[in-house]
């Protein structure tokens, strides 16, 4: 059995989990990146490449010493080194003695021929494409769940009336949807799971403000590496909506639900018609989208030196003065020290209130 | 009488301040926070009891600065603020009408925009320290100048020397090569405060609406020098307050007021903390691979606050 591996996102390594032993592979975790990940990344990445690159690469020395033979991954859209890395960590492994191969995973729709011949790469026991097709309708689904369920973790959090019981309560039901192996199984573990954390005591009266958060796609969906912000901002009473998710169902929602009917790309038109890469573009529409339907405030996550989103945030401005909605930036890399973003979150979350409290005697 | 006391623990100077109930500073207090902010706190209160008249009762406390929770425990704090909002507040207080606020400190150097009042944006400098004071003290220690004539020896400047801003790497390399050529000191240090405030309006003020008043305050607006060249810079006039150096405990009070207005009563301990011994611990958490860091304070022999959790273990004291 081929041991494979794959890059820590969030929580989503228990979908692929499933869908990688389920063809027949033998899965070396990823752990969630901690100080020790970032000390290997950092040593052996080189020292300009963003952080995102540094904490995967750290990740793999983390499970290469036990056997890998394959690291799976993805690719990147557009001009962004990001489409790079791949190549980049197996020169590094190898350099390092570890013999292994990395398969990434492009769009298929761009590529559809290498995106099957991926596939049967991680496919050793030749099983059909209708039962391939089985495994992956399930992992779907469970990424689903686990989606839906932090969704629900950002509605709840601010509101909460115990400090720490959202949290407490997500740990929990995660391990649930992780037990659970059929369609159905995931289905009624996702039910329970949402019932749970709707029994967390909360404050339906508390004032709560609401913040879309957009930006580079790992620094957005792996808590480890943007310090904690949305479980820090849900501390501090704001609920927040994240830009991306990895279904991207969420999406599909936000773009029903504004009343223009504007697409991310359509609303960043205005203000940035090339694609340049990463998640640039994305990071300037979605920010017109969250002002216009009414939110506190936006804030952009982007790894030191990120060339896509350091083009959006230098438009950024204009945005936030034409559609009056408050933009904070971030940039992230090394440091674990969050006093510098804790200080800027509680200003931000002050001007917010006194913002919103103005807008309410006027 | 009744008073507000504010308290602003940084990463250079710990500062602190009585407020009257108008908004008047009776006590203004800078000590340097040397690295020991527990000392500095208490150092501090002692010499804030000394100073004040009998009869006056301490209302409200007020905390802020990067020290602001360690302050906050051990003072009993009603409110715990950042740095950016009291600074917001303080600067409102002096210029009821202010646009924009300009503070340069020791270690970080910020803008706050306000529009009648409130805050509309701010930013902090987050990758460099060419624009803070440290760089400063540390070249006018090289010239072997006192910081405080630095300002005036900017001013008889007759020669502009163009130094570079964008990084204290290359303003100091610059500087010497100025220097070896034979350009007059005066001409050097002005370059100096021209690249220092080029750097701030290029880094921390890019894309920001700067519109008067510009109120300019923290430590570094003692120096003339940097003042005259945001002039320049700006072409408008700029206001150094006259307690400029402690805004942030100003701030900080006010806060406090604003707090106790609301809730009728205090939770400060008292000035007798200046008495009880405090310390610090600090060890690696051992329950998952994040060794998380955390840093605990005792007063006497009781845990009063810990940090540096990125989970609530540790939250429970």
């Amino acid at each position: 059995m081929p041991r494979i591996t794959f890059p820590h996102v969030g929580e989503s390594y228990r979908s692929f989990k499933m869908l990688m032993e389920d063809l027949g592979n033998e899965v070396i975790l990823p752990p969630r990146p901690s100080k020790r990940t970032l000390d290997l990344g950092v040593r052996y990445a080189p020292e300009f490449a963003c952080f995102p690159v540094k904490i995967l690469l750290g990740t793999y020395l983390e499970t290469c010493p036990q056997g890998v033979e394959l690291i799976i991954t993805s690719g990147g859209v557009g001009p962004c080194r990001a489409g790079h890395y791949a190549q980049l960590h197996k020169k590094i492994l190898r350099s390092l003695g570890y013999q292994v191969d990395i398969v990434v995973f492009e769009p298929p729709r761009l590529y559809p021929l290498e995106f099957l011949h991926n596939i049967q790469r991680l496919n050793p026991h030749r099983m059909s494409y209708r039962a391939i097709y089985e495994c992956i309708r399930r992992a779907w689904r469970k990424l689903q769940a686990l989606d839906n369920v932090e969704k629900l973790t950002h509605k709840i959090r601010p509101r909460e009336t115990v400090r720490g019981a959202t949290t407490r309560a997500y740990r929990r039901v995660l391990e649930w949807i992780d037990r659970a192996y059929s369609l159905a199984e995931i289905e009624e573990a996702e039910q329970s799971a949402i019932e749970e954390l709707k029994k967390v005591p909360q404050d339906p009266y508390r004032d709560v403000l609401r913040v879309g958060i957009v930006g580079e796609v790992y620094v957005l969906l792996e808590p480890a590496s943007n310090l904690e912000i949305e479980e820090t901002l849900g501390n501090l009473g704001v609920e927040v909506e994240r830009s991306l998710f990895l279904t991207g169902w969420t999406r599909d929602n936000t773009w029903a639900e504004t009343t223009e009917g504007l697409t991310v790309k359509e609303a960043a038109l205005p203000y940035l018609p090339e694609l340049l890469g990463g998640h640039g573009r994305d990071s300037i529409g979605n920010t017109v989208l969250y002002a216009k339907r009414g939110f506190d405030g936006v804030i952009q996550l982007a790894p030191f030196t990120c060339i896509p989103e350091i083009v959006a945030r230098t438009i950024l401005p204009r945005v936030s003065e034409d559609h009056s909605i408050p933009v904070l930036t971030f940039f992230l890399d090394e440091q674990t020290g969050k006093a510098g973003m804790a200080t800027r979150l509680e200003a931000f979350v002050d001007l917010m209130r006194r913002k919103k409290a103005a807008r309410r005697t006027a | 009488m009744k008073a507000y006391l504010g308290i602003d623990v940084g990463s250079v100077s710990t500062n602190i301040v009585i407020l009257s109930e108008a908004g008047e500073v009776l006590t203004g207090l800078y000590l340097r926070t040397r690295g020991r902010p527990i000392e500095a706190i208490q150092n501090g209160l002692k010499a804030a009891r000394e100073s004040i008249k009998p009869g006056l009762e301490i209302a409200g406390v007020g905390t802020t600065g990067s020290g602001r929770y360690l302050a906050g425990v051990m003072v009993g704090a009603d409110v715990i603020k950042n740095e950016i909002t009291a600074h917001a507040v303080a600067a409102s207080m002096l210029v009821p009408d202010v646009k924009t606020v300009l503070e340069i400190g020791g270690q970080d150097s910020k803008i706050i925009i306000l529009r009648d009042g409130v805050v509309v944006d701010f930013a902090m400098n987050t990758v460099c320290a060419a624009g803070t004071g440290s760089f400063l003290d540390q070249q006018a220690a090289r010239l072997n100048i006192p910081i405080e004539q630095f300002g005036e020896l900017a001013l008889q400047s007759t020669n502009p020397v163009r130094i570079a801003g964008r990084c204290t790497v290359f303003a100091e390399s610059d500087m010497i090569h100025k220097q070896q050529m034979g350009h007059a000191l005066p001409d050097i240090i002005n370059g100096l405060c021209e690249a220092l405030v080029r750097n701030y309006l290029n880094n921390v003020g890019k894309g920001k609406e700067i519109l008067p008043p510009v109120v300019f305050q923290g430590g570094v607006a003692a120096n003339i020098g940097i003042k005259a060249a945001f002039e320049r810079a700006l072409g408008m006039p700029v206001l150094v307050p006259e307690h400029h150096k402690i805004m942030g405990a100003i701030g900080a009070a006010q806060l406090a007021a604003e707090k106790v207005a609301g809730t009728g009563q205090t939770s400060f301990k008292g000035f007798g903390i200046s008495e009880i011994p405090y310390h610090t611990r600090s060890f690696e958490c051992d329950g998952c691979p994040n060794s998380c860091e955390i840093a605990e304070i005792y007063e006497g022999d009781r845990v009063i606050g810990r940090w540096g959790a990125r989970c609530p273990r540790w939250d429970v004291i």
